[in-house]
């Protein structure tokens, strides 16, 4: 497993454009809205984890296709199904590779992108936290879809349409963290139902990824 | 040793063949002959286990190969038409991660020295892109090389090849062929290997 996260975090270092669109995009999309919206505080304040949350999202989504479409192609997708090493383990290691590339810059950018949005420190930290429970679903769901539409012409457009729907629980309750918190009401709850998803969709999402791999390379 | 029992496959709608037997035993190997389009390909992918065949059984040491699994992928090694090589990595890069993915990850000095073996002296290095179609598939030979698999299971291995490389291919094949290995092999042109048995699709 470890293996897998080695070789895919090289292939990133090598190819750097794709990690750097994802993370570009996540930049450029959070820092319209400020711009678009113009100076008010409180409006910003509001809208800014559903902002945040959505363009992380996005972002995410960016970089899905290409979590197996090139190891379909050069036939390491193959090798992989003939490893000795079971193939739940060695998906669950290109989902921790894509989280490390596609998911952690942007738990370690929101900080910075939230102070646009008039946030104060302990939001940020509100943020930052549910993107952390929350970016390893959106990697785990996600390759669940990638590897749906594996080889499927076209496959990008129908993997949003596949990928996003399931990606609404994790939306709700991590912009819901920061905006129960701005309430007074405490982010606890909803911080412990993202973990809660972190939990369910580590333990099951490798064994879908797994069964959609077999079908597509039959 | 490897048994196809009555071996039968279906793309689509259209049956490829049907009641092929096969057996190869230590120190054999299989010659798969066949025109193109006739499932030389399917034929090997079922042999790896890549797909499942519509009819018959795969039996590696008298043990349907679902059931022997992981034992039986690390007794075998399977080289299609897509080498899984990255473009990226250099050659010992490759080498050295699918040695990991396998779980066996190979001594640096083993890849080198295979990489000599096949004329990449002084190529190790270099990002996988810049060699020709034939280095790329040298390359994949070395792997042959650095992988102690008892089986082998080569999909055109001879395609892209020079004459050179065609006889240390051969050669290696029947090297590990005569030291108790066994190899299911695909080709067009004739293999000088001894202790060949062929099955025509």
């Amino acid at each position: 497993m470890l293996a897998v996260v080695h070789r895919d975090l090289l292939l990133a270092i090598r190819r750097k454009t794709e990690v750097l669109t994802a993370l570009l995009f996540f930049i450029i999309v959070a820092s319209l809205f400020p711009l678009g919206i113009g100076p008010e505080p409180a409006l910003l304040r509001k809208i800014a984890p559903g902002v945040l949350w959505v363009a992380a999202l996005l972002a995410t989504m960016l970089g899905l296709q290409r979590m197996f479409a090139a190891d379909h192609a050069d036939g390491t997708l193959e090798q992989m199904l003939l490893s000795p090493t079971p193939l739940a383990l060695l998906v669950a290691g290109k989902n921790l590779a894509h989280w490390l590339v596609c998911g952690l810059p942007l738990v370690l950018l929101a900080p910075l992108l939230g102070l646009q949005f008039d946030l104060d420190a302990q939001a940020l930290g509100v943020l930052t936290l549910g993107l952390l429970l929350g970016t390893p679903v959106l990697s785990l769901i996600g390759s669940i879809g990638a590897a749906l539409t594996l080889g499927v012409r076209g496959g990008g457009v129908l993997l949003s349409l596949l990928v996003l729907p399931l990606y609404i629980p994790t939306l709700i309750f991590g912009a819901g963290a920061v905006q129960a918190h701005a309430a007074g009401q405490g982010a606890g709850g909803h911080l412990s139902l993202l973990g809660a998803l972190l939990v369910l969709s580590v333990f099951f999402s490798p064994f879908a990824t797994t069964a959609a791999l077999r079908i597509a390379l039959e | 040793m490897l048994r196809g029992i009555d071996l039968a496959c279906v793309r689509g709608e259209r049956p490829l063949f049907r009641g092929v037997d096969l057996a190869v035993d230590a120190g054999e190997w299989l010659h798969v002959r066949g025109a193109n389009g006739a499932g030389k390909t399917s034929l090997l992918r079922l042999l790896a286990g890549l797909s499942v065949p519509a009819a018959g059984e795969v039996r590696w040491n008298g043990e349907p190969i679902a059931a022997a699994g992981a034992a039986y992928r690390r007794d075998m090694l399977f080289l299609g038409h897509q080498g899984a090589l990255k473009d990226e990595l250099s050659a010992l890069e490759n080498i050295e991660l699918a040695g990991a993915l396998d779980g066996a990850p190979p001594a640096p000095a083993d890849v080198i020295a295979a990489l000599r073996r096949f004329g990449l002296q002084g190529r190790e290095d270099l990002p996988v892109r810049v060699l020709s179609a034939g280095q790329k598939r040298r390359v994949l030979l070395a792997r042959l090389l650095t992988r102690k698999a008892k089986l082998w299971v080569l999909d055109e291995p001879f395609n892209a090849l020079d004459a050179k490389a065609v006889d240390m291919l051969s050669a290696l094949i029947a090297g590990h062929v005569g030291e108790g290995g066994m190899a299911v092999v695909t080709s067009h042109q004739a293999v000088p290997v001894a202790g060949g048995k062929a099955v025509d699709l």
